[in-house]
């Protein structure tokens, strides 16, 4: 049985389909990385299956559960389910470390001292320790998104959802929030991955899924998807990746 | 070959560069500048004039009177100062332009014109000044002694003071309160889902009513149609509640409005920020997005806590003891209306450090990062 099961899911935004009839399995310690043209559905099928997002038809279920439709305690879910975002939408008006140890507190109700002392840990581990009272303007797009992953890591997610969480970086921040994934999914986190890295998602995954039409359009491992894709619109696509030089 | 000669001398096109013209003539505006500072002067020295007469009257003429006076009568020749420097520059821009300085001549071209404006300005600043001296000593005294009757003021200034404590202890209150209720009904108004259908109707009919609903009729409804149905508990309660009471119900619409556009103002993405950690809906607004929320809506808060500081005047309407209403009767036995000045100053007066706080905070918290 695999972690995470999406069946047949359709989609609209007023008319427009984003989903139709898209299926997609990811195993536990696998990390999945989903590609694909520009408004082809990878947020939005991140948010559907953090429950951010309602879906039409069809159905998720992870770790077994179903977690689409009524009766589903998405709160729960989301403690188990983390997610980072594109634009990493840390709290302004909270210090790095309130940031980290909001959720901790507020929703797990671990004593403050507690969870202070495991984001502490956190945040030494990726060198922002000193980082902890500022105010998250007065770091870097890195560093900010750096917390954001450390945000999601101190609730203890079984999952992560990572959507292009380095597209709104300058190249050279990038490295280091790459790195940080790369440690994650040495550890074993499943994580899926939305990117327009393909090196990295190269590198990391263990599957990668292009997206088009609303559905998988093509999926496999790395080697075979980006050294010998068979479908003609996901060559196409990696041809224009090409030509602009990011793989 | 004259200034414009060279500036027609590279056109080929027969389009010209207009920047490329002589500066024109300043002096127009510099004697006007100089022959409206003469004026201005002149009329000074009358109300002046006036002024002296009056204090006569007062028997408060004397040497100090005589000294300030004559000071005040210098100081109406001030705006002369920049209309003479006026009148220099354009002289020295003409000869700048004789001599086919183009460069110079603008430079004292512009100088002169600033210089004339600035002389002009003062004198119109002067002028409304003089207007309203000569308001307050018109007919002999009377707008001063049926406003500004000093030793009045100075003589019931104790009991308006003691007055206003209510007004303080209203708006106090009721300011709390407005706080609170205002954020339940913001709150109510974004109620998710089907369930939330009739609390998110209630809060709109709510701030629908009261904030269409003049305060001063509310406050008298309230103020004596409580005590008239003779509602256990409620009925006994004093003026100045009712008056809380009733400010409450006006003010909390008016907050509940400005707390739901700080609430919208917040992107969506914090909610999904905090959803997506797994905190509730209430949670999130708890610690995410009211947070975020209160601090862009402190100045608009500030402007209707003073109109709500402001409004604590209604209450006369039901008796309530309050600053005003005190000064009212004061008024009516001295036939003079010096003590509602006074009350008016009072109110005036609070508001202003209020204001220079809210400067503060906002800056402070620019300074420190963190929105
Ligand atoms: N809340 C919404 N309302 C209406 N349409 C939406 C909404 N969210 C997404 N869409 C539409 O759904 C489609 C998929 O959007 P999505 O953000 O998932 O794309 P994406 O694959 O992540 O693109 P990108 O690579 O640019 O981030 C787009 O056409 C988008 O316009
Ligand atoms: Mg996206």
């Amino acid at each position: 049985m695999a972690l995470i099961e999406i069946r047949d899911i359709h989609k609209n935004f007023g008319g427009h389909t984003v989903f139709n009839g898209m299926s997609l399995e990811v195993e536990e310690h696998q990390v999945v990385c989903l590609i694909g043209p520009s408004g082809c559905g990878k947020s939005t099928l991140l948010r559907c299956i953090n429950g951010l997002e309602p879906i039409d038809n069809g159905e998720i279920r992870i770790h077994g559960e179903r977690m689409t439709g009524p009766g589903v305690d998405v709160n729960a879910l989301r403690r188990d389910v983390g997610i980072v975002f594109q634009s990493f939408n840390l709290f302004p008006h909270m210090t790095v470390l309130d940031n980290v140890t909001l959720a901790p507190i507020q929703v797990l109700k671990v004593p403050r001292a507690e969870a202070e002392a495991r984001a502490m840990e956190l945040l030494k581990r990726i060198g922002l320790e000193q980082k902890a009272t500022s105010y998250p303007d007065r770091l870097s797009g890195g560093q900010q998104q750096r917390v954001a992953i450390v945000r999601a890591l101190v609730m203890d997610p079984m999952i992560m959802l990572l959507d292009e969480i380095t597209s709104a970086l300058d190249p050279e921040l990038v490295s280091e929030v790459l790195a940080m994934v790369r440690d994650l999914a040495r550890e074993g986190m499943t994580m899926l991955l939305a990117t327009h890295e393909m090196g990295f998602a190269r590198e990391v995954a263990s599957k990668v899924c292009f997206l088009y039409g609303g559905k998988v359009h093509e999926e496999g491992p790395p080697d075979q998807i980006f050294g010998d894709p068979r479908e003609e619109r996901t060559r196409s696509f990696l041809r224009q990746i090409i030509d602009a030089g990011r793989l | 070959m004259t200034a414009s000669d060279k500036m027609i001398a590279s056109d080929t096109t027969g389009r010209r560069w207009r920047f490329g013209a002589p500066p024109k003539n300043p002096t127009k505006l510099a004697l006007t500048a100089i022959a409206v500072g003469v004026i201005l002067a002149a009329l000074s020295w009358l109300t002046l004039d006036n002024l002296y007469l009056a204090l006569k009257a007062l028997e408060l003429d004397g040497t100090a009177a005589t000294i300030i006076l004559v000071i005040l009568g210098i100081g109406a020749l001030y705006p002369l100062r920049p209309a003479c420097r006026s009148i220099a520059r354009a002289r020295s821009s003409r000869r700048a332009l004789e001599q086919n300085d183009l460069v110079n001549a603008r430079i004292d071209t512009a100088a002169s014109r600033d210089a004339a404006w600035i002389s002009i300005s003062l004198s119109v600043a002067l002028a409304i000044v003089l207007i309203v001296v000569e308001f307050f000593i018109a007919n002999d005294l009377a707008v001063s002694r049926t406003f500004f009757l000093l030793p009045l003021m100075w003589e019931t200034l104790p009991l308006i003071l003691e007055a206003f404590i209510t007004n303080i202890y209203i708006f106090l209150i009721a300011e709390v309160l407005v706080l609170v209720v205002g954020l339940i009904v913001a709150i109510a108004r974004f109620t998710p889902g089907e369930a939330g259908r009739p609390i998110r109707a209630l809060a709109v009919i709510y701030t629908d009513i009261f904030r269409g609903l003049p305060a001063i009729i509310n406050i008298y409804l309230v103020g004596f149609g409580i005590s008239l149905t003779g509602l256990p508990i409620l009925k006994d309660c004093s003026q100045e509640t009712f008056a809380i009471i009733a400010l409450t119900l006006t003010n909390s619409a008016y907050v509940a409005e400005i707390y739901r556009a700080g609430i919208e103002s917040i992107h969506w993405s914090q909610i999904a920020g905090a959803r997506s950690l797994g905190l509730t809906y209430m949670q999130t607004m708890r610690f995410v997005i009211v947070p975020q929320a209160v601090r862009r809506i402190i100045p608009p808060m500030l402007n209707s806590f003073i109109s709500l500081q402001k409004d604590t005047a209604l209450v006369n309407i039901i008796g309530a003891m309050d600053a005003f209403n005190q000064a009212k009767i004061i008024a009516s036995n001295h036939f003079n209306l010096s003590a509602v000045t006074t009350v008016a100053i009072i109110f005036v007066v609070i508001t202003i450090p209020q204001a220079r706080l809210v400067d503060r905070l906002v800056e402070r918290r620019r300074l420190a990062g963190g929105m």
